[in-house]
């Protein structure tokens, strides 16, 4: 069980350090996502299209 | 060739094509985080609460659980650029450099965690946090390569110029990985004639298989979510892109 | 072959010509093996111990700051869109430049390693095996130093991208090369750094090229 082991503050470091660093990639990925969308929300706010949009849809 | 006479494209450039691309994958990243989520608390609860501590190590068998999906994902990532670089140089696929440059921060992060992790793992166990080892160094290296990697993706303006060459670095770096393995292996032999430590790790007893197994699934779908997440971001970019330099082409008419 | 030749001279007259370039690689070299005892202090044994090593490190190091220059003169005066469409084929283009830079950056330094044995306090043994380890080891250096040019050419910031891009590819031949002094492994070691110069820098004109081809789009 958990607390057990002598070595819990190597394990509560590890576990730690995995997930600060993976929320923080996830936050990333998704920060990054968003700003790219609101890039393209502004441009086509803006009145420019893709010009295949105008056939293919 | 008008758009009525051009031939139905089959299921491979169908995948091919970056609006294909996106459209079936939207559809796929949301129960993709969803089941994510569900591998990891699942994942979790076999490493804390449904497992006994290994006779061998001890409770940092615990630390095992994190370490070895980062290593593995450490690899795999890499060996999934390769591939897209073989897909960029050989076959020009479309999506192949997305998927490099989407691939390159995410095998840097599990990298650096395996890392971490191995050290962490390494204190107790062999009395040190860094060891010289064929491991460690070539993992380091790997993580090297990875940052090469994204350094020389932001160096380029023109994104299709740069992929083309970030794939002959990654496919360089790929022959290269072994010849370093395979180096710092003979260079220990040299400095510890008895290596103190098996380079393999300790077995795996089948009450260790279930938790690691369900660790490394769980960390794999992250990667495949991150990864399919970044290729989206990275084709409506360079969609933004275009289309910025669109209307910078026409100028004062608005 | 004769453009070969011309190409190599080509390159060397202009290495000599724009003066002291290749003179203050040396310089870099030597200053090197002095700084690193001023750091690690002037004990004479362990200098012994660490000389191969540190010879090594200099030789890097110099090369690493030399390698620059292989294509982003020619790259900006447009010589290499000429040498592109040469009779030559591109990657014997990238080995003349490779041989030419050799000899103007990697021959120097081992003239230079008498200096460094004695400031690094070498046996003759020593400084033999280490001269002979550079002679088969920087050839891969200076390769590699050409596949990092040519995939950092054109970009602005290239320079300081290309040795981050080396670096690990240029692990086993430091390890190799200063594992040739090694007394017990030295002839393993021989052999492994041989047959690894000989395939890096038989190929990596391969890959130097298709880097510049696509750079060039």
């Amino acid at each position: 069980m958990i607390g057990d082991g002598m070595h819990v503050e190597f394990i509560a470091w590890a576990y730690a350090g995995v997930a600060l660093l993976i929320f923080g990639l996830i936050g990333y990925v998704v920060w990054e996502a968003r700003r790219v969308k609101e890039r393209l929300a502004a441009l086509d706010k803006a009145g420019i299209r893709r010009r295949s949009a105008e056939t293919n849809s | 060739m008008s758009v009525d006479t051009v031939k139905q494209p089959n299921w491979f450039s169908r995948l091919a094509h970056p609006g294909q691309f996106l459209n079936w994958t939207r559809h796929v990243v949301w129960p993709l985080a969803g089941a994510t989520v569900v591998a990891f608390v699942v994942g979790l609860w076999f490493a804390f609460l449904n497992s006994p501590e290994d006779y061998q190590m001890g409770d940092m068998v615990r630390v095992m659980y994190v370490h070895v999906p980062n290593a593995w994902l450490s690899q795999a990532v890499y060996g999934v650029m390769f591939c897209a670089a073989l897909g960029t140089l050989v076959w020009r696929h479309p999506l192949a450099d997305v998927a490099n440059k989407a691939a390159a921060p995410l095998g840097a992060v599990f990298t650096t965690l395996a890392l971490y992790t191995g050290a962490l793992w390494g204190r107790p166990t062999w009395g040190t946090f860094w060891e010289w080892d064929g491991r460690m160094t070539s993992t380091l290296v790997l993580l090297l390569i990875y940052l090469g990697i994204i350094a020389l993706w932001r160096a380029f303006d023109d994104q299709l110029k740069a992929g083309r060459i970030v794939a002959i670095v990654t496919l360089v770096g790929a022959l290269n990985i072994p010849i370093i393995k395979f180096s710092v292996d003979w260079w220990n032999t040299l400095h510890q004639p008895a290596s103190v430590f098996t380079a393999e790790g300790p077995r795996m007893p089948a009450s260790i298989l279930t938790p690691l197994l369900a660790m490394m699934l769980a960390f794999t779908l992250l990667f495949a979510l991150l990864q399919i997440v970044r290729m989206r971001t990275e084709i409506l970019r360079r969609r933004a892109d275009s289309l910025s330099r669109q209307a910078a082409l026409q100028g004062g008419a608005k | 072959m004769k453009a070969f030749q011309a190409l190599i001279s080509r390159d060397l007259k202009l290495a000599f010509r724009a003066g002291g370039e290749a003179m203050t690689l040396v310089l870099f070299f030597i200053m090197v093996g002095v700084i690193v005892p001023i750091a690690i202090g002037p004990d004479r044994p362990q200098l012994t111990r660490l000389a191969p090593g540190i010879v090594w490190i200099a030789a890097f190091l110099s090369m690493l700051l030399g390698l620059d220059r292989l294509f982003r003169s020619d790259d900006e005066d447009g010589s290499l869109v000429l040498l592109r469409h040469s009779v030559l084929p591109l990657e014997a283009v990238v080995a003349a430049k490779v041989i030419a830079h050799w000899l103007v950056t990697a021959l120097p330094l081992l003239f230079a390693t008498p200096v460094l044995a004695l400031l690094l306090s070498m046996s003759w043994e020593q400084w033999g095996r280490t001269v002979l380890a550079l002679l088969i080891g920087t050839p891969a250096l200076v390769s590699f130093g050409a596949l990092g040019a040519a995939v950092t050419v054109g970009l602005r910031r290239g320079g300081l991208i290309a040795p981050v891009l080396i670096l690990p590819l240029c692990i086993p031949i430091m390890i190799f090369g200063v594992g040739m002094l090694d007394p017990m492994a030295g002839g393993g070691a021989t052999l492994f750094l041989i047959a690894l110069s000989l395939v890096v820098t038989a190929f990596s004109p391969l890959a130097a090229a298709l880097a510049l081809r696509a750079a060039g789009e």
